[in-house]
């Protein structure tokens, strides 16, 4: 339970850190903190492949992603200082009291009613394996794969037609 | 390894997702509103993997591999379109993007 508390402490405070930096690179390595936090918690959880996928393909892909597109625009301290100027806390004070109402009755809803933690017996771990996850998604899920390869194929047509765009207006 | 209950990862689910709501909502760069989206994708998805594991069924995680995708998804096309802003109006504050006809 300890390794839980700990990798929670570690995310909340890696994603505080990500969301108030002005420069994008410091940000976004705290964010990079903050999802290797969420891996550990999901193999806590007795998930070590959605673990495995959190770092590779968030930490490991999205991220570095964000990481080309600042280095691409050059984005640097000038892009954080004419931020900063405009983050006065009469810009931030209400939308933060607003999320901490939401998060307030986020916990007060969701764990109301909440059933107590039943025991964990073998079948059940064996249930959330990285063979039963596949056997599932090759199973009753493998409509929802394919669809999800057809939102990557659009998603990967538009970039590449926006990306193209772009770089052709700056050449011509 | 003692079982994490499920209540406390969906708190910190619902911690994450409200400093992502709350970046998206304070922050002026459209980089940073994007991460704050990213934010928010991934404690929905700490969430249903949290429902997996307190029921013992995969589906929690399928759930967050279909969440996962759609986060991929929605960055490639979000940043090209970052790129598009900033290549029009040189920043990245998407009110100067605030009206029609270029």
């Amino acid at each position: 339970m300890i390794a839980f508390w700990l990798a929670a402490l570690v995310t909340v405070a890696a994603t505080a850190l990500a969301i108030t930096r002005t420069h994008p690179v410091h940000a976004l390595l705290n964010l990079v903190v903050s999802f290797f936090g969420v891996a550990i918690v999901f193999f806590l959880l007795g998930a070590p492949f959605v673990a495995a996928l959190e770092v590779i393909v968030y930490a490991g892909a999205i991220v570095v992603l964000y990481l080309f597109v600042v280095m691409l625009l050059d984005l640097g301290r000038d892009a954080g200082d004419g931020e900063k100027a405009l983050l006065r806390p009469h810009a931030w004070l209400w939308p933060a009291l607003l999320t901490a109402v939401l998060l307030v009755e986020l916990l007060v809803v969701g764990l109301g009613d909440a059933p107590p933690a039943l025991p964990r017996d073998p079948a059940a771990a064996a249930a959330t394996a990285p063979a039963a996850v596949g056997r599932t998604l090759l199973g009753p899920y493998l409509l929802a794969v394919e669809l999800a390869g057809m939102l990557l194929l659009a998603g990967l047509v538009a970039a590449g037609h926006l990306g193209r765009r772009a770089a052709r207006k700056e050449a011509s | 390894m003692s079982p994490v209950p499920w209540t406390h990862a969906f708190g910190l689910a619902a911690v994450l997702f409200a400093m992502g709501l709350g970046t998206v909502l304070v922050r002026r760069s459209l980089l940073f509103t994007l991460i704050g989206v990213e934010v928010m994708l991934n404690a929905s998805g700490l969430a249903f993997v949290a429902a997996g594991s307190h029921h013992g069924e995969a589906d929690g995680q399928v759930m967050f591999l279909l969440v996962l995708t759609v986060a991929a998804a929605e960055v490639a096309v979000g940043l090209a379109l970052l790129l598009r802003l900033h290549h029009h109006r040189r920043t990245l504050d998407p009110d100067a993007a605030c009206e029609l006809g270029g």
